[in-house]
């Protein structure tokens, strides 16, 4: 128990600690996300371009299989999927790491599911889920 | 948005075809306090609710009733498929075949068609609660007759206690939600109707003219 309650899941979180006290810019960096314009901790730009990358990716892979679904031995297709669906897994555990769940599954030391905006809501930040 | 996982919430073994059972079971598929009726309410109140918990609950329980209109329409499947037209005109479903064939359609037990007037969005997070409370009871009251009507399946009792169960659980989860809601309506500075761009929260550029 005390094992799993200093373990830190990465999304910047941390048990011992009530508040959410993550600081994205940090992570962002270790992530490779460090090209965003220093203008005072304004992450959203990182989290709008991660958003819009997974919402791609998401498409197309949701094309690429009902198209597969009746071409099941297009070579080309098949391969296309492939790499969307290694690069998208591997962008949504990044994003998730940061920013909170996208599903009920992600594994998180703190239930940041409740955190809105959820996918229908006005966000306070620039950020369309 | 939702995506889809090749498997069942609950595992259902159902070896011998009981079109007889089926034709009382469909109407947790499509009838009146059924999963697609719950799903449907759920997922359709969600849009509107006032605070993180009851927009979080709304959300997954109706994600989770998809998962048991899976589960009924595999039993109904399971309790249909290899059934022989005698059986099946015994069961009293010699209208439906004619109709519907083999597919599992949403309908009542009585054989009245899935329709949208079973469920409730009063655009108002309260009353909508509490016919969530309500459905959840008729859900499980149903369940309960059902679990009678099937006593000597124990194949189908299994996976109908765990849907009874579940509507159990529900209950109690919108019984949580709903006193959560009601504590946000007390506090002093909420409009529970505040369609105005101007008095959203720090969204004055909303561009939307008004």
């Amino acid at each position: 128990m005390e094992e799993n309650e200093n373990r830190n899941c990465g999304c910047g979180c941390n048990m011992n600690n009530t508040d959410c006290s993550y600081t994205p810019e940090g992570v962002n960096a270790a992530f490779g996300y460090n090209s965003v314009p220093n203008d005072n901790c304004n992450n959203n730009d990182v989290r709008e371009k991660m958003m819009a990358e997974i919402k791609s990716l998401n498409f197309a892979i949701i094309e690429l299989a009902e198209y597969l679904d009746t071409h099941p031995d297009d070579k080309k297709a098949l391969c296309l999927h492939k790499e969307y669906a290694n690069e998208l897994n591997e962008l949504k555990d990044k994003y998730q790491r940061i920013y909170g769940p996208l599903s009920i599954y992600y594994p998180c030391n703190k239930w940041r599911w409740l955190e809105e905006p959820w996918p229908w809501e006005r966000s306070d930040f620039n950020v369309d889920l | 948005m939702w995506t889809y996982n090749k498997i069942l919430e609950y595992p259902i073994n159902i070896k011998c075809p009981n079109p007889k059972l089926a034709k009382f079971i469909i109407s947790q598929y499509g009838g009146p306090d059924g999963e697609l009726a719950a799903s449907l309410r759920y997922l359709s109140q969600k849009f509107a609710m006032p605070d993180q918990k009851s927009k979080a609950v709304l959300n997954d329980i109706g994600t989770e009733e998809l998962a048991h209109l899976e589960m009924v329409g595999t039993i109904v499947h399971k309790l249909t498929e290899g059934a022989s037209i005698e059986e099946i005109e015994k069961a009293g479903l010699g209208a439906y075949y004619t109709d519907r064939g083999v597919d599992v359609y949403p309908q009542s037990a009585g054989g009245t068609p899935f329709t949208a007037a079973y469920i409730a969005c009063k655009g108002d997070p309260i009353a909508n609660l509490q016919e969530d409370l309500a459905a959840e009871q008729k859900a499980r009251a149903t369940y309960e007759k059902l679990i009678d009507l099937c006593r000597d399946d124990p194949d189908v009792i299994d996976p109908l206690r765990f849907l009874r169960q579940r509507e159990v659980v529900h209950f109690q989860r919108f019984g949580e939600a709903l006193r959560g809601v009601q504590d946000k309506l007390a506090e002093k500075k909420f409009y529970m109707n505040n369609m105005d761009c101007n008095n959203m929260n720090n969204n004055n550029d909303c561009d939307c003219g008004r």
